[in-house]
């Protein structure tokens, strides 16, 4: 049995810690973090990544033309081009609250897109 | 207008570190809490801040900027803390009266018990990091093109090179990414990342934007409208290698090149700054030189969290309520003294009204013009006599001395101001 090494950089918080990474063919067998949540990302990156996305979507009857929106949990980082694609297709009318829900189960997710703002 | 003319708190600036320290300041037992605002809205630079990833500490929340900013934008509210938008403070003076004008308030001409400034800081530009080369359409700070892309809609170019790799310049680049814009490349001068590394993660790497250590932006090239820069690698001390410049095609240059400690007002009002991080000096209390005049957030130093400025926030406010209402026992227990219009001054200008209780105070005053008969030196509160001295004549050149003793405590005790006169006897 070979156990390779590889790194990865954390996002989970703004310490942006170095993982150590032990894998055994596509099985992790260990992995060296700064905390627990440092091994959940490891294992969620190399599984399914996600990112938090935000963005923004039309708004009308606003002081502003955008209302500034974002995913309520991370969303799966190979499908964000699609997400963008679609909330260029939203508008909004004000007011809305801030957290209230935008889009929900944006793309089929199960991740709602939700105001980041009142406006 | 402002619904006062005297607060116990005002702070300048309503970003986070603003709104924090109203917000502490209500619930430290501050009444009247005042902020002053120049933006149309409250929540400074976090509203343009559409990202996600403030409020790890305070919240154990991941939000985005204005969702942050509207958490407190919604408790500052609630606690009745007076907001002043759309106004501009243009003088604070070290005896915190605050000048300001706007549009809808007019001039506001107030005085402060205690004031916080949490005007925090603005992009280093251009001229400021001495980027030679034309002078095109074209050349952006990372936050006017944030402002840009995030609020108002539009979008700054097609083709963007983004000079430091703080972390605005390289939300930036994510974000003009999303938004159908092409980054061509990030250029930093130091051999370092200068931003959050996980900025490097999330906002370069996952979009395959190229990062650039030890490189510089030699030369703006364009007439009309940026048409290309020019890229060289620098040795240590920042000198161009010979030999490695680039040109890269761009129609748009991005600076995310630092950003300054916003300290004019700071100045006008005595505060000393410290030159290496342009900010206000302060004590542990966030208090700076200048006794009642506190200083939070970006403003005292440039911090990579919201949280941290959020936390000042709270101190400075915390202090400056404390303060204000140190300064109110002050003025209750302090009676003014006056000169009417027979006397040119008198000394002191305040008793404090438990002194009489400890022992005589010794008031002094000159008198207006000269009475060649005898008079009565009269102290007087509201037209009642609290006490009179018997002179045989009252000149400007001599010093009339009349001491009040415990006999007029009473009346001292119910005074609003006292006032000194001269009468014929």
């Amino acid at each position: 049995m070979t156990t390779e090494q590889s790194e990865l950089i954390c996002t989970t918080c703004p310490k942006g810690c170095t993982l150590v990474i032990s894998k055994d063919g596509e099985t992790i067998v260990d992995v060296k973090a700064g905390c627990k949540r440092g091994k959940d990302y490891a294992h969620q990156e190399l599984t399914d990544p996600r990112r938090m996305v935000a963005s923004t979507v039309k708004i009308e009857g606003a002081r502003h033309p955008l209302l500034p929106v974002y995913t309520a949990a991370p969303f799966p980082k190979p499908r964000i081009p699609e997400l963008v694609s679609a909330l260029r297709q939203v508008v909004v009318h004000a007011p809305i609250q801030s957290g209230s829900v935008v889009l929900p189960d944006v793309l089929g997710t199960g991740i709602d897109i939700l105001a980041s703002r009142d406006m | 207008m402002p619904a006062k003319s005297k607060y116990d708190v005002v702070v300048i600036g309503s970003g986070p570190g603003g709104l924090a320290a109203a917000i502490e300041a209500k619930k430290n037992g501050a009444e009247d809490v005042l902020i002053i605002e120049r933006d149309l809205e409250m929540g400074g630079i976090l509203l343009q801040c559409i990202h996600n990833g403030f409020g790890v500490e305070v919240f154990q929340k991941d939000l985005p900027g204005p969702a942050y900013a509207q958490h407190f934008i919604n408790e500052t509210l609630s606690l009745g803390v007076e907001v002043l938008l759309d106004t501009m403070v243009l003088d604070i003076t070290p005896q915190r009266r605050i000048l300001a004008a706007g549009k809808s308030s007019g001039v506001v001409d107030i005085q402060a018990r205690a004031i916080v400034l949490a005007m925090g800081c603005r992009e280093r530009t251009r001229a400021q990091i001495r980027l030679p080369g034309m002078r095109p359409a074209g050349v952006f700070t990372a936050g006017t093109a944030q402002r840009w892309v995030n609020v108002e809609g539009y979008m700054p170019g097609k083709n963007f090179v983004i000079l430091g790799s703080g972390d605005i310049g390289m939300i930036m680049a994510r974000r003009l990414t999303l938004e159908g814009a092409h980054v061509e490349r990030v250029l930093e001068v130091m051999p370092y990342l200068t931003g959050l590394t996980r900025n490097f993660v999330q906002c370069l790497l996952d979009y395959d934007v190229p990062l650039q250590l030890s490189h510089t932006v030699n030369r703006i090239i364009g007439s009309k409208r940026v048409k290309a820069i020019e890229s060289v690698q620098v040795d240590e001390r920042w000198n161009p290698i010979p030999g490695t410049s680039e040109i890269i095609p761009c129609d748009t240059l991005l600076l995310s090149v630092g950003l300054i400690p916003e300290n004019e007002l700071s100045r006008k009002a005595g505060v000393q700054l410290d030159s290496l991080t342009g900010g206000p000096i302060v004590d542990d209390h966030l208090e700076t030189n200048v006794p009642g005049i506190f200083a939070a957030g970006n403003v005292v130093h440039v911090y990579d969290l919201v949280d941290w400025v959020t936390e000042a926030g709270y101190a400075a406010g915390k202090s400056a309520a404390l303060f204000a209402l140190h300064e109110r026992e002050k003025e209750i227990r302090h009676v003014p003294l006056r000169a009417d219009e027979t006397v040119r001054y008198v000394v002191p200008h305040s008793l404090d009204k438990d002194s009489l209780a400890e022992g005589n105070v010794r008031l002094q005053m000159r008198v207006k013009s000269p009475v060649e008969s005898p008079v009565w030196i009269e102290v007087r509160s509201n037209g009642n006599l609290v006490a009179r001295k018997a002179e045989p004549y009252a000149r400007p050149g001599e010093i009339i001395t009349l001491t009040l003793t415990s006999r007029a405590y009473d009346e001292v005790q119910k005074a609003t101001d006292l006032v000194v006169g001269v009468v014929k006897r």
